[in-house]
């Protein structure tokens, strides 16, 4: 396996409860090229998954190998696209997608070449010398996406990358990320909330279950290979995995907001223009 | 200015108590064409200059320690919000005893004046640089001291620049009042020899000075360095 994750285990510091217990007995293997996204609760860990594996954090227990090395810090074959772009301001967007190739030691021409055929992947070949606060939320978003690109790295961990964007901006960026995908064949490894997004992109769908965050089901798309799924097998992938978040997302809201609170409709939440008049 | 001179002109207390308007100018401009006031005002800057950067490299190595490791936070951290509220000419007689009454003892308190201000704002300015961009940098394989000059060092420049300002204008205020009470040429010597000599047109005219040198530094120097950082980063357009 490419990716393999085992037996990891997390714990933060809490104020009250002494330590909480984020992350128990992880075990996952994630294939080359191949596109896994994590499904969850807010706070189930999925996030903390993935800095884990970025380096950006480090386990209790368990190993985490990529290719079969193990991971001990942060490094560029790993690359993280957050939910904010996390842009620097004091530099051009140019300069923001060379800002690693230069710490490669990656000639500076040669850099700048690098980074402005990636931005032109992302359709930003424009605005190579604007400066972040110019842009919009979604320019932003695939100028991040160039950035973390351009490092080729052999793993690319987003993390919730499109939760922050309108509804249009996304749609888009679905697009352009698999077209991305089947360009540099990537692994990627997306982290999101939303289940339509996870069903429309990935391969291979990880739901996680919270508090502690534990892998509660994998499901595999096989239609996605080229990332175009027909609709009534996606819709019928929602289904399914909602129904098994269904305990955990009520797990997390009791405990928001109170033990007599109970959430049971087994609907998939969509739009209902889209299906006029079949209900007659 | 009308009014000054006037009321100058029709007061009763004697020209070198209360020098009108137009005198002070000639003082003023016979002054700087003599080179006196030009060569204060070069001894001052230059002091103020030296005093300055020592504070603001003191400050940000200082500030990072009190940044990178708790217990120089708990100690140090302590100690200079402590003696921040102390205002530095209150250490001159000090300074007196240790250097003498120099230029060194001028430098000290305008050192000090400046140190304080500066170690609170490159703490505070380092403590405040967002962990998305240390995240964001630390996974594009930053780190050390490539880490500190490339992310830090940048992100926290709004507040270093609103630091320096600050800083500035107490170890302006420590100079004047160290060279007044100090020795040698000066600004603050000028407005002592002024006051000895009687030539109230010579004290207001170096109070002009201090005001434009004041003015220029704050607003068209900081403000400026402010205005830049801000429409680049976007903060204001």
């Amino acid at each position: 396996m490419y990716l393999s994750i085992k037996g990891i285990e997390k714990s933060f510091p809490h104020k009250e409860r002494g330590t909480v217990k984020v992350l128990d007995k992880i075990d996952l293997e994630v294939e080359k090229g191949q596109f896994v996204s994590i499904v969850g609760p807010s706070g189930c860990g999925k996030s903390t998954m993935l800095y884990l594996i970025a380096g950006l954090e480090k386990a209790d227990q368990g190993t985490i190998s990529i290719n079969g090395k193990t991971v001990t810090g942060s490094g560029s074959d790993r690359v993280v696209v957050f939910q904010e772009a996390g842009l620097f301001p004091w530099l051009t967007v140019l300069d923001n997608v060379t800002y690693g190739l230069l710490l490669k030691k990656i000639p500076k021409k040669e850099a700048e070449q690098k980074a402005i055929e990636m931005l032109k992947m992302v359709h930003l070949g424009n605005y190579i010398h604007s400066y972040p606060h110019q842009l919009s939320g979604g320019m932003k978003q695939r100028v991040s996406i160039a950035r973390a690109l351009v490092m080729e790295p052999d793993i690319l961990l987003m993390d919730e990358p499109f939760a922050a964007l309108d509804e249009q901006t996304r749609m888009v960026l679905h697009k352009e990320l698999l077209d991305i995908w089947r360009k540099t064949k990537v692994t990627i490894f997306f982290i999101t909330h939303n289940i339509r997004e996870a069903v429309l992109l990935s391969q291979k769908i990880v739901v996680f279950a919270t508090r502690p965050g534990k892998i509660k089901a994998v499901f595999t798309s096989k239609d996605s290979k080229d990332g175009v799924v027909p609709s009534d097998v996606t819709l019928q992938l929602e289904k399914q995995i909602l129904a098994e978040l269904q305990d955990e997302i009520e797990k997390v809201l009791k405990e928001e907001m109170g033990d007599d609170y109970s959430f049971k409709t087994n609907s998939v939440s969509r739009d209902t223009s889209g299906d006029m008049g079949s209900h007659i | 200015m009308a009014i000054w001179e006037v009321t100058s002109r029709l007061s009763d207390l004697p020209d070198f108590m209360f020098p009108s308007f137009t005198q002070v100018m000639a003082t003023l401009f016979s002054g700087l064409i003599s080179g006196q006031i030009l060569v204060a005002i070069g001894a001052s800057l230059s002091r103020l200059l030296i005093g300055f950067t020592i504070a603001s490299i003191l400050g940000l190595v200082l500030g990072y320690l009190i940044w990178r490791y708790k217990l120089v936070e708990d100690t140090l951290g302590f100690l200079v919000t402590a003696l921040q509220s102390i205002p530095s000419i209150v250490w001159f007689p000090l300074a007196i005893i240790w250097f003498g009454l120099n230029d060194f003892a001028i430098l000290f308190i305008v050192t000090l004046g400046a140190t304080w201000t500066m170690i609170v704002n490159a703490t505070s300015g380092f403590k405040n640089v967002p962990i998305l961009y240390q995240r964001v940098a630390k996974s594009l394989g930053s780190s050390g001291i490539h880490f500190l000059r490339t992310v830090i060092l940048p992100a926290s420049v709004p507040q270093l620049i609103s630091g320096l300002r600050i800083a500035w204008a107490f170890s302006w205020r420590a100079l004047m009042a160290g060279e007044l009470l100090g020795a040698g040429v000066g600004l603050g010597q000028l407005l002592e020899a002024g006051r000895a000599l009687g030539q109230m047109d010579l004290v207001i005219s170096v109070m002009i000075i201090i005001g434009v040198i004041g003015t220029i530094m704050d607003n068209v120097l900081f403000l400026r360095l402010e205005r830049n950082v801000e429409r680049k980063w976007g903060i204001r357009t």
